[in-house]
């Protein structure tokens, strides 16, 4: 969502502004607009230092950096971290864990929030629908650690997901998920559905608003029932938004990010757990190869903005097409 | 017959939302050596407040609870400052840099040196073990910034000129004429803001962790939850075994759980109908 709101503010901005921009002279505009420099620059300054620094950072991943030493003295070494970290095995199943993750969250973070939209459109009582709505994004604001303890213990040997299944009779006797390797990416995603459902509905119950009363109307005319009006009204009405949202997740298919999976994860399923993040951390910076774990972190990122501006490539193809 | 299933669902995905927080509070309210027999789910059997008692008599927690109010409040006032004084500088059709500051903010939601390379940049401020970490890195998100902005262009902008007419400079423009009609928008990224400073516990852990002063709530609840945890890899603080003997782990879990979670359900119910508004306004843009 952030990067959609981005890229038009920047392109307006630009043209709005070089037609404005009068003939007084560079420095005379800028006393003229010193309280509206007072306002930004201070707060530019802080975005270099904090977001625009690190990146000059990722020298230290062609050295082999040493904290005591000057920047001058580090010892550079080229692509060797790279080499190293292409040689490990223990990074491609660091890879295979955060790409499995990542991708069953993406499916999973499109196809529950709108299905959860499309049947809360269906209902017609306004409590209930109220009710559902706020409880729903209740577990977004809480965090990954008390989500974490939650999950952990309704999966627990006396938990109630072991009791359901006992009960209906799907398992003989409780299993124990959390030191299972194989249920590891499964639990990830189950946790980020749990949690984020509700909230990512909301832009879809939105876009469902704005859909025309008359489409359903002739729909049932033409003697379509619930699933039909759902399957060719409602989906067909929400399609742009689903495309513009998927297509920007692309981008930040790597970047799921590690609270859920250091904080769920344990060493019983670490083979599973480990993400790129987790990885660059223990590396990088709690045995100190600071070197390596910016290389890590660089290819993270680096993979990362490839993948953004495909997706980009593809949001401006899919644009062009919609328009016509 | 569609009616029935739909609502049987929805009330299925309702009930799995609520039940693990009604469980949590049960078994937080439940007597802790009663607890380990298992078997509470909604209601606690043998009902005391002594896990309560517990938690809020050690003194880590109680600083934990300080730290975390204070970064909350800091990092959200800061952040709201920062925010909506960037959103209106790049509102401005007329500011001249307003292009270069839009681009510059833009890149940083795409760019991202990565974990080690902030760590060195922290290590080299001199940051790591010092309050400030919690609140100055994260002062402005760009972000925020475009939806405060979105919602200022909406604003219409005779009111503005009119105030400029009578004679007010562009700081009083912000402080007087914009910030008071913004505030739907600024209550939602202060909900936005205090909801991630106060659930944050990874920066306390990476920068912050051998600093008892420092310590937040959530990470003293990640540190309980670790121990407790199969295959743990972390040992426990002599502090909170000692703590452990008097009521079960699990017990303490909960009650912390509780009192973490307590103040979101507190607050959000009343900020719901502005964030709903804000989360659609970052939306619509596209």
């Amino acid at each position: 969502m952030d990067s959609q709101s981005a890229i038009p503010s920047a392109g307006r901005a630009n043209a709005t502004s070089a037609s404005t921009a009068g003939k007084r002279s560079f420095w005379t505009e800028i006393v003229r607009q010193k309280y509206l420099y007072l306002m930004s620059l201070p707060f530019v300054i802080w975005l270099f230092v904090f977001n625009y620094v690190p990146i000059w950072g990722w020298t230290m991943a062609f050295q082999n950096y040493k904290p005591a030493k000057s920047f001058i003295d580090q010892k550079w070494v080229g692509f060797d971290q790279f080499r190293t970290l292409f040689h490990d095995d223990q990074f491609y199943m660091v890879l295979r864990n955060t790409l499995a993750m990542s991708v069953m969250g993406l499916v999973a973070g499109f196809v529950f929030p709108i299905v959860f939209a499309v049947l809360l459109n269906e209902v017609k009582g306004v409590a209930f629908k109220r009710v559902a709505q706020t409880i729903s994004y209740l577990p977004h604001f809480v965090s990954w650690v008390v989500v974490a303890g939650i999950v952990t213990n309704m999966l627990s040997l006396g938990g109630v997901v072991n009791h359901i299944l006992v009960w209906l009779h799907i398992i003989d006797e409780p299993i124990q998920f959390m030191a299972k390797p194989h249920w590891f990416w499964g639990i990830v995603t189950g946790a980020d559905i749990w949690k984020e459902t509700g909230w990512n509905a909301i832009i879809y119950l939105a876009a469902i608003t704005g859909i025309d009363k008359e489409l359903y109307e002739a729909a049932r005319v033409d003697g379509a029932g619930r699933f039909r009006q759902m399957w060719n009204v409602t989906l067909p009405g929400i399609r742009s938004t689903i495309m513009v949202l998927f297509i920007m997740s692309i981008g930040h298919l790597l970047s799921i990010g590690y609270e859920k999976q250091m904080l769920l994860g344990n060493n019983l399923v670490s083979d599973y757990s480990q993400v790129l993040d987790l990885y660059a951390l223990n590396y990088g910076i709690k045995i100190a190869h600071f070197s390596y774990g910016t290389a890590i972190s660089m290819f993270n990122s680096v993979i990362s903005i490839i993948l953004l501006f495909t997706a980009n490539g593809l949001f401006k193809k899919f644009a062009k097409e919609s328009i016509m | 017959m569609f009616n029935f299933i739909n609502y049987f669902v929805l009330t299925v995905i309702v009930v799995a939302t609520v039940y693990p927080f009604l469980n949590v509070l049960a078994i937080s309210l439940n007597d802790s050596t009663d607890t380990v027999r298992g078997g509470i789910y909604l209601w606690p059997r043998q009902f005391t407040l002594k896990n309560y008692e517990t938690i809020f008599g050690y003194s880590t927690l109680i600083t934990g609870f300080k730290i975390s109010v204070l970064r909350t409040v800091i990092g959200t006032v800061l952040g709201l400052i920062s925010a909506s004084m960037l959103a209106y500088t790049l509102s401005r059709p007329d500011f001249r840099s307003r292009r270069f500051v839009s681009v510059f903010l833009a890149l940083t939601m795409y760019f991202s040196g990565g974990m080690v390379p902030v760590y060195i940049l922290m290590r080299d401020l001199h940051l790591i073990g010092t309050f400030a970490i919690y609140v100055l890195p994260g002062i402005v998100s760009a972000f925020n910034v475009f939806v405060i902005r979105s919602f200022i262009d909406g604003l219409p902008y005779a009111l503005q000129e009119s105030a400029k007419l009578d004679g007010a400079n562009d700081f009083q423009i912000y402080y007087k004429v914009v910030l008071p009609l913004c505030k739907p928008v600024l209550a939602t990224i202060a909900l936005f803001l205090a909801v991630g400073q106060w659930n944050s516990w990874f920066d306390t852990y990476l920068y912050n962790g051998n600093k008892p002063s420092l310590t937040t709530l959530q990470y003293e609840l990640m540190k309980i939850l670790d121990s407790t945890q199969q295959g743990s890899a972390m040992v426990n603080s002599n502090d909170l075994a000692k703590l452990m003997q008097q009521v079960s782990p699990e017990s303490i879990k909960m009650a912390i759980t509780i009192v973490v979670t307590v103040p979101i359900l507190v607050v959000y119910p009343f900020l719901q109908r502005f964030f709903v508004g804000g989360m659609t306004l970052g939306a619509v843009k596209a």
